[in-house]
């Protein structure tokens, strides 16, 4: 069993609209020390699944099914005292807009030393010590002066700084990272990505990605699930799913990412259409009415929802379409415009 | 902001009396007697300095406050102590050491009613906004919902009439002790005044802190403090109500120090000496400097209230600090 083990999460929300399946039939794993990126656009369904596997989800409306297995313990049956428990300890969160995430009338020292001292019992000058060791370890300049800061007084990617330095206070073995950059400048935006994956092997933590940006988990990813209506429709090895993906839905996505060793010659390749309500999630194949290969299908692909399968090369694929006709669709029609664009 | 105040509150109630047609020795024959004929009267307004420019008129009132001032009415001088805020056209005694013997009745009401409202109304609030929809929610909702629309002479009345009347638990009304003098008796007099008052105010806390609630609860900093392992309990007092108590520490500083400038109906309906007696008294006998004396008195704790919520402000919320 891995460090990390997930099958078959389903997170639904009964609104007076009708049932939200926000992820239906999640299954993934991952070790300690390695990268998992989970790709996709707003309302697929990732952030609700980072927020499930912390148990914040606990106590509210939403219906949790499946198995959540961190390092041999079951999350989701726990009591949610369990799970709180090890929030913070073992596994800790990055959000996305640190300004709106850190609260705003405590200082940043504050709040890294509330999160310590709720799983180590010592006095607050030891915490203080740790929270301003955290704050030069996260590269803020003058931690000493910073850490009676408040968070608006800091720029945004120190307060992203301050934010991983708050989730590492623990040293939690799982970090989940949700858009961590996407509230950043581009060029701050390397910067904590390089701090991630920097921390991320000195302290052997396993890592999730979360993100709409394949461009960050390119940098960060040992491996990639692609998220699409709620459910994994592409998951496999970072390469796998760079080079030799297989559903058109990732080919959508990396033929609208911008490239800059490319010319411009041409224009993106946006994928049309907006991503589906997940109250209303299409019949069949979720993807099916935005995509350009539905007619190829035999009609299936409005009618059934497609398995997930292993490709050639052991990735797992959700599309109906045959194996050789992906891959020669891939050679032919879309690797070519991608190399050219 | 003060002076603001002293100014408004001497043109309401020396300036605008001339202009609806008032002459100097109409105001003078409010200080001398009844009979009085049209010379002394033309003297005394001399003397009171009613014919002089507005200007210097409202230097000696100032001076007055500040310094004290000097009566002269041709039989003799008399002495007014600063703060003079002139004397009672009834019963001849300066308004000053009046107010000051009323103050202590108004400042126990306010106090104690006060305590009781915040420590309710907020806990109320929080409770509800947590369990929203709940029969508690709906409850709480509901009397909130009738002590914002019932008036205090109602509650008040009804209270008396059921407590104290009917049952026999609370003394009538009229009761007050001082607290010096006897603080068990002092509480159990004031103890239906404070919880009629605080039903009025506490319901308006109770919706205003769930308002706040509800929304600071939705606040991506509160799913952050629940990520860090942090109990139930602190994620709401220490993350939620800390953000949510902003707006109810402004609104508490107003009606502070609108309270204390007298509580006009509570102290009425349940005969309390205090400074709204006094100021209801002042109206109905038209005895000016009283009714002057008691309104500066008021604005002025409504202005130092704002003052120091302004101050708290910064203490609360760091961003309005300044650097």
């Amino acid at each position: 069993m891995s460090f990390l083990d997930v099958k078959d999460l389903r997170i639904h929300f009964p609104t007076d609209d009708g049932l939200v399946r926000a992820v239906d039939g999640l299954t993934f794993s991952l070790e300690r020390g390695q990268t998992l990126g989970i790709v996709g656009e707003s309302g697929s369904g990732k952030s609700v699944t980072s927020l499930g596997i912390l148990g914040l989800h606990k106590g509210g409306r939403a219906k949790i099914s499946g198995e959540i297995w961190l390092d041999g313990e079951e999350l989701v049956g726990a009591s949610a005292e369990a799970v709180r428990g090890l929030r913070g300890k073992k596994m800790a969160m990055i959000f996305q807009d640190p300004l709106s995430s850190m609260h705003p009338y405590y200082t940043v020292g504050h709040q890294i030393i509330e999160a310590y001292r709720i799983h180590h019992d010592v006095s607050k000058q030891v915490a203080r010590k740790h929270a301003v060791d955290l704050l030069g370890r996260v590269g803020i300049p003058e931690p000493a002066k910073r850490v009676d800061s408040y968070p608006h007084e800091f720029s945004g990617g120190m307060r992203q700084r301050a934010m991983i330095a708050m989730a590492l206070s623990c040293d939690p073995e799982l970090l989940i990272a949700d858009e961590p950059t996407t509230a950043l400048d581009v060029t701050v935006q390397a910067q904590i990505l390089d701090l991630m994956r920097d921390l991320q092997r000195e302290f052997n933590s396993a890592l999730i990605v979360i993100t709409h940006d394949l461009g960050v988990v390119a940098e960060l990813s040992d491996d990639i699930l692609v998220m699409y209506g709620g459910k994994c429709i592409e998951y496999g090895k970072a390469d796998d799913i760079f080079y030799q993906p297989e559903h058109p839905y990732t080919w959508g996505l990396l033929s609208s990412m911008p490239r800059l060793d490319r010319e411009r010659t041409e224009r993106l390749l946006p994928i049309k259409g907006s991503p589906p309500s997940l109250i209303n999630v299409p019949p069949g194949c979720a993807f099916h009415p935005r995509c350009p290969y539905a007619d190829r299908t035999d009609g299936r692909s409005s009618t059934e929802v497609p398995d997930l399968a292993p490709t050639e090369r052991g990735h797992l694929v959700r599309c109906h379409m045959g194996r050789t006709e992906r891959r020669t669709l891939w050679e032919t029609e879309i690797k070519p415009v991608l190399e050219t664009q | 902001m003060l002076i603001v105040i002293s100014m408004v509150t001497f043109g309401i109630f020396f300036v605008v009396p001339q202009w609806a047609g008032s002459t100097p020795e109409a105001l003078a024959s409010r200080y001398v007697g009844r009979a009085a004929t049209p010379e002394t009267v033309h003297l005394v307004a001399e003397r009171l300095g009613f014919n002089d420019p507005i200007v210097v008129q409202y230097g000696r009132f100032l001076k007055g406050i500040f310094v004290g001032a000097e009566y002269d009415y041709g039989a003799g001088v008399e002495q007014c102590p600063a703060p003079c805020l002139g004397y009672s056209f009834i019963s001849g005694q300066p308004v000053w050491p009046d107010l000051l013997d009323r103050m202590p009745v108004t400042f126990s009401l306010a106090i104690g009613a006060a305590l009781l409202w915040v420590v309710f109304g907020v806990s109320v609030g929080v409770l509800s906004a947590l369990r929203r929809g709940s029969f508690f929610d709906r409850l709480s909702m509901g009397t909130a919902l009738a002590g914002v629309s019932l008036p205090i002479f109602f509650t008040g009345m009804v209270s008396l009439v059921v407590f104290s009347y009917g049952l026999g638990w609370t003394p009538p009304g009229g009761a007050w002790t001082d607290l010096t003098e006897n603080p068990a008796q002092w509480a159990y007099n004031l103890l239906l005044p404070w919880i009629t008052l605080a039903f009025l105010f506490a319901a308006t806390y109770a919706r205003l802190t769930r308002a706040g609630m509800l929304e600071t609860m939705g606040e991506d900093y509160i799913r952050t403090a629940r990520a860090k392992g942090l109990r139930e309990r602190e994620v709401v007092v220490k993350h939620g109500l800390r953000a949510a108590l902003t707006p109810i520490l402004t609104l508490f500083g107003i009606d502070f120090g609108l309270l204390i400038g007298g509580a006009i109906l509570t102290e009425t309906t349940y005969t309390l000496p205090g400074l709204g007696q006094f100021a209801i008294l002042a109206i109905r006998n038209q005895d000016l400097p009283q009714v002057m004396g008691v309104v500066l008195f008021a604005a002025g704790f409504v202005v130092v209230a704002s003052f120091v919520v302004d101050l708290l402000y910064a203490v609360v919320d760091p961003r309005v600090r300044l650097s």
